[in-house]
Order: structure tokens, then sequence, then C-alpha cells
């Protein structure tokens, strides 16, 4: 067992603002620090975990992260469901809850984990909180991840939010994106 | 590594009740404190505390009151925590170590020796010494029932 953040109040504090940042900025890479992640997570999945869950949060975990179960169960004590996520790898995205049109709100939120935010597959963003399209560069994710988001784009304003996690850094594919390859 | 729980919950309660500086002496007494590293804490909070009034009364809140945590993790890898009554930080750093090393069995005997079983002793003796201040106060109420007896 391992602690969580080094300054549990202002390192979540600063983990939340970044979530913020990068969910309203689509795209955008931001990195957070004062954590170091159980094996098999990486920072920075590891510090949107503690921000964002507590006992009210139902969590699902990827059966390949099983090895960071009591580390998360022992510092945020999130029960079994799916509000959120955590995946090492993109699961099937309509599996989980995208909310309905009365209560968008319900959908989940899943975290992914991939191996580079900066060097991959180049995807162009295009939506809300972009005023011109952006490049993103992203490796680890499926080979049609494109057409599985525009699948995901197309329910708004139902859908999933995506929070892609590398190392300490972090960005974010709210549902409201399009994302097609560049 | 969970220890049987009635056990450890007898230590716990133990260590919950203990004097910081009493706790802090008996532990520095048997060997230099060995290193950790604090998971969590110490943080203070509160805990609603229930009532019922009798047997058959429903559950009522009775009031809050304030309790701190902490949770430590020795390098052999045993975790220990604590929650204690109060806003003493660095009595619940001490309690959580000393239920960590209780689980360890290379350090469970002189623990229990040295610091569980001394607090133990000091505690009955002065819940007895309450006990009997408070049954020497105590009024027996003559009732018709006591006195056909």
């Amino acid at each position: 067992m391992t602690p969580g953040f080094a300054d549990p109040v202002a390192d979540s504090q600063a983990c939340f603002r970044t979530i913020l940042d990068v969910m309203a900025r689509p795209g955008h890479v931001r990195s957070v620090s004062g954590i170091t992640a159980p094996a098999p997570l990486c920072d920075a999945a590891a510090a949107v975990l503690l921000t964002l869950l507590d006992h009210e949060t139902p969590l699902w975990l990827d059966p390949e992260a099983e090895a960071a179960r009591p580390w998360i169960a022992f510092h945020t004590g999130a029960p079994h469901g799916a509000s959120f996520a955590m995946a090492l790898s993109l699961p099937d995205l309509t599996r989980f809850p995208a909310g309905t049109d009365e209560m968008p709100e319900t959908s989940a939120t899943i975290i992914v984990q991939v191996a580079s935010l900066t060097a991959g597959r180049a995807y162009r963003l295009e939506g809300p909180g972009l005023r011109q399209p952006a490049v993103v560069r992203i490796a680890g994710l499926p080979d049609d991840f494109a057409s599985i988001w525009q699948r995901n784009h197309a329910l708004f304003p139902r859908g999933i939010d995506l929070i892609l996690c590398a190392g300490n850094t972090l960005t974010a594919l709210p549902r409201s994106v399009s994302v097609t390859k560049a | 590594m969970d220890a049987p729980r009635s056990a450890r919950q007898r230590w716990m309660s133990v260590l919950a009740r203990a004097d910081t500086g009493v706790l802090r002496r008996l532990l520095n007494q048997r060997a230099p404190l060995p290193a950790y590293t604090v998971l969590r804490g110490p943080e203070g909070g509160l805990a609603m505390v229930r009532g019922r009034a009798g047997g058959g009364g429903a559950a009522f809140n009775l009031g809050e009151m304030t309790v701190t945590r902490c949770s430590v993790s020795t390098e052999a890898g045993f975790v220990g925590h604590a929650y204690i009554q109060g806003r003493d930080t660095a009595r619940a750093e001490l309690a959580a170590l000393a239920d960590a090393l209780m689980q360890d069995p290379l350090q469970a005997e002189s623990i229990e020796k040295h610091v569980i079983a001394p607090l133990e002793h000091q505690q009955a003796l002065k819940r007895a010494e309450r006990a009997g201040k408070a049954a020497a106060t105590k009024v027996q109420f003559f009732t018709m029932r006591t006195m056909r007896t």
C-alpha cells in the first residue's frame, strides 16, 4: 500500500482544476503532480481517480487493473458500479450508461490509460471549446477509434465522456467533441 | 495478514484509549521507532453517535463527536489503522503504528508485552477506580419489592 496525494487538499484541488480545463478545451494536454500511482495505473489516472471518486461514486475497474483495487478502495471507498470507469484499454463504450435525454448527466465518465498523448495517430477535434479544429496525437487507442467515437458523439446530449491519461499527462474528449482521422 | 478480528479489536481499543505521552514512552522504551510511511492523515473529522432509549426505543442521533484517524504502513508491509476520539493527531499516528507492529509476527509479542499489556492494566485500574467511586455514591431505593425479599 502506498500513500495518495502528497498534499491531499491542494493536490486534489489542482487536479480537479486540470480536469475542468481539459474538459473545457478538448485535446489540450496538461500534467498533474503530487502522486505516485500503484501498478498498473499511471500517475495521471491515479490522480483523477483520487480527485473524482468517493464513497458515492460507483467505479467499474478494468479486470486488468485488479492489482490497484485495494489502493483505490482504501483511498476513495468507491462502490462497484459505473458512474466512472477505469480502463487500461478502450472498453466497448456501448456497455456503459450513456444517460437519458432527460438526464444526460447520468452517463459514465471513462478514464482510459493510453501509451502516449504526444506521439501516435493524429486525430482532428472539432466542437465546443475549440475555436479552430485541433490536432491531437494519441498512441494506444484502437484503429477504428474515430468511427467508434462518432457513434458516441452522435448520441449527444447523451454519450460517454473520456479522460485519456498517459504517464503524468491527461487530456479529455467530452461527448460534445467530434473526432476524425487527421 | 489480518489477525483474528476480536484480538485486533482488543488491542486497537486499548491503543485508542491510551494517553499520548504514555504511549510514546512505552513505544520508545522498547526500541527505537521503526521507519514507516503515513498512508492517510492524521486527519480530523466528525462521527455521528447514535443512541437508543431503553431496549425497544428507536435509534436517534445523539450528536457528533470529533474523531481523528490515521493509517500507516511499516517497511515490512503491514498496514495499521487508528480511529481515536478527539483531535490528538500525534496519538492517532502512534496508535496506527502500534497497530501495524501488532500485525507483524516478529514484533507482536514484544509490543504486546511492553505496550499493550501495561496500557490495558493501567486502563483497567482507572476504570475500577471510577467504578468504585461511582458505586460509593449509589443510592439504594427500598421499594416494596426489595423490602419484602
